[in-house]
């Protein structure tokens, strides 16, 4: 089992989720973050003095799937969060050592 | 006949009297929620509270002795009830009597009661000028004391001077020496709010992080421009109230229609102040800057208050539209200055105050700038003088500013215990 995160702007969830659920993908969690990487903050303007946002708004999606999906999951992330544009975000994945289902008590990949 | 008609009189004057004043009431609302808009939301609950008490302590200082310093009737307002008549059957006949001999065109003839009712809520104007400038930093009850005073005290002496017709200490009367004019309250209300803010904020000092060691001037943004808006607007409806009340009679052709043209001039020149504001700092900033463009609104609004009955429609359009422009650079400038007005409101009620008494004799033949120059400064030098020994005062006794850690926390915390938006406090009685 993988967990698989993801940093995406905001506006490119639907987009994600979409490609995750046609892969196959039973679930995910979604988190509104804030943070800088390469695009750094931009400047905003209040009554005539700017100010510097330096955290950006981003969403951060987790998603633990089987070993056979990794590969799928990471490649419709890449694709659908694209824009070419600076701050499109990254993508995590780390391994899990075990997942439970709470309702059933099953687990591994029987949880996912 | 003719007394059923002075009867009618009465009771349509008292009517408008009372309805107006109720708008005039619903300023103390706008007031919140601007405020409540403008500064950071850990603020929230004690800029409201101080606009709550500040208006409850407006209205109770003027009755105990505001309103008999300023126009007479005594302390608790003992000699106004019944219009000074012995009893309830007497008064019928001594409005008839103060009817005829006034005329029915004549002056306005209402109930004592409701010209009280219509007096204090200026006063609580007055009031909620200062609560947004010293926004953010300064102690809920050092702000109750100074409330007191301010509107038990220096607001009725210079109210007194002016529309109550009495002399400054005895050396002049601004009306009968200057003929100072100031219709519904530019200098008197506005000028002295801001004027009073002034005092307090230059004592108090700006907020932490609002200006740098090198001069920068930084942000910081405002926490709810919808509810800023929503202030404005409602700011801008009571206003309707502010200035045609202060025609102080309806009942005659002449009047209802001067009440009328008040109301079209008021509309016109808060109209003008935002299109000039929001072009000007388009201008300067490059963005179309919403709090400059309310600002804007309410820069109108005052620059029309000192005579919004006798300019033409486009003139009062343009009285308004030089205030809202007036108001960008008073705001820019205050900045540099390191005089930190969280909303604005130096700049919006005392430099456009300044400018709408200055604007009377363009269009009134009655005034002259020598005597709106000495109006003005009357109010401002008494009020600044007074302000700023009461504020001293306070700040001996008990301090005016909140300490620096809990400044950074909010006063909501530090002076109300409580937070505006307590969406994460845990699981008991929560809702999560």
């Amino acid at each position: 089992m993988k967990l698989v995160m993801a940093i995406i702007k905001p506006f490119k969830l639907d987009d994600v989720r979409e490609a995750l659920s046609e892969i196959g993908v039973q679930g995910i969690t979604v988190t509104e973050v804030k943070g800088f990487g390469r695009q750094k903050g931009h400047t905003e303007l209040y009554r005539g003095a700017e100010y510097v946002v330096d955290f950006l708004p981003k969403v951060k999606i987790e998603a633990v799937v089987g070993d056979d999906l990794v590969d799928q999951v990471i490649e419709g992330i890449q694709k659908s969060a694209h824009s070419g544009k600076i701050g499109d975000g990254k993508i995590f994945v780390s391994t899990i050592e075990q997942a439970v289902r709470i309702r059933t008590g099953e687990s591994g990949d029987e949880a996912l | 006949m003719e007394n059923q008609i002075f009867e009618l009189q009465y009771a349509m004057d008292t009517f408008y009297f009372l309805v107006m004043g109720a708008l005039v009431m619903w300023m103390a609302a706008g007031f919140a929620m601007l405020e409540a808009g403008l500064v950071r939301s850990k603020n929230t609950t004690e800029i409201l509270t101080k606009n709550v008490v500040l208006f409850a302590i407006a209205c109770t200082a003027y009755l105990v002795v505001g309103y008999d310093i300023m126009y007479g009737g005594g302390m608790f307002l003992k000699d106004i009830a019944l219009d000074g008549a012995a009893n309830a059957d007497a008064l019928t006949a001594t409005v008839l009597a103060e009817s005829a001999k006034a005329g029915f065109g004549g002056d306005s003839v209402y109930s004592n009661a409701s010209d009280f009712f219509f007096q204090v809520v200026f006063v609580a104007t007055a009031m909620s000028i200062v609560s947004g400038a010293v926004a953010e930093r300064m102690k809920l009850w050092a702000f109750v004391l100074f409330a007191v005073v301010m509107t038990a005290f220096i607001y009725p002496m210079e109210g007194n001077w002016t529309w109550g017709g009495g002399s400054v200490f005895g050396l002049y009367s601004l009306g009968d020496d200057f003929g100072f004019s100031d219709f519904a309250g530019s200098g008197i209300v506005h000028l002295a709010g801001a004027t009073a803010a002034l005092a307090g904020v230059i004592l108090l000092g700006a907020r932490k992080g609002k200006y740098g060691p090198n001069g920068e001037v930084n942000a910081i943004p405002g926490a709810n421009l919808p509810l800023a808006t929503l202030g404005t607007f409602i700011l801008w409806m009571g206003w309707f109230g502010f200035n045609g009340g202060s025609v102080l009679k309806l009942g005659d052709i002449a009047n209802s229609n001067l009440v009328a043209m008040v109301f079209l001039n008021t509309n016109a020149a808060a109209a003008g102040g935002v299109i000039a504001a929001l072009v000007i700092a388009r201008m300067l900033f490059g963005k179309a800057d919403l709090t400059m463009a309310l600002n804007g609104a309410l820069a109108g609004l005052v620059a029309i208050t000192a005579g919004p009955d006798t300019p033409t429609p486009l003139m009062a359009t343009i009285i308004g539209a030089i205030g809202g422009s007036l108001v960008v650079f008073s705001i820019l400038t205050l900045d540099k200055m390191k005089i930190d007005d969280p909303v604005g409101a130096i700049s919006v009620h005392g430099v456009v105050g300044i400018w709408g008494l200055l604007a009377v004799p363009l269009t009134n033949d009655g005034a002259t700038f020598t005597g709106q120059i000495v109006g003005g400064l009357t109010i401002f030098v008494w009020v600044f003088v007074a302000s700023f020994i009461t504020w001293y005062v306070i700040k001996m006794i008990m301090g005016v500013r909140v300490s620096e850690e809990e400044e950074f926390e909010g006063t909501d915390l530090s002076e109300c215990g409580m937070e505006a938006y307590p969406e994460f406090t845990g699981s008991r009685g929560s809702g999560l």
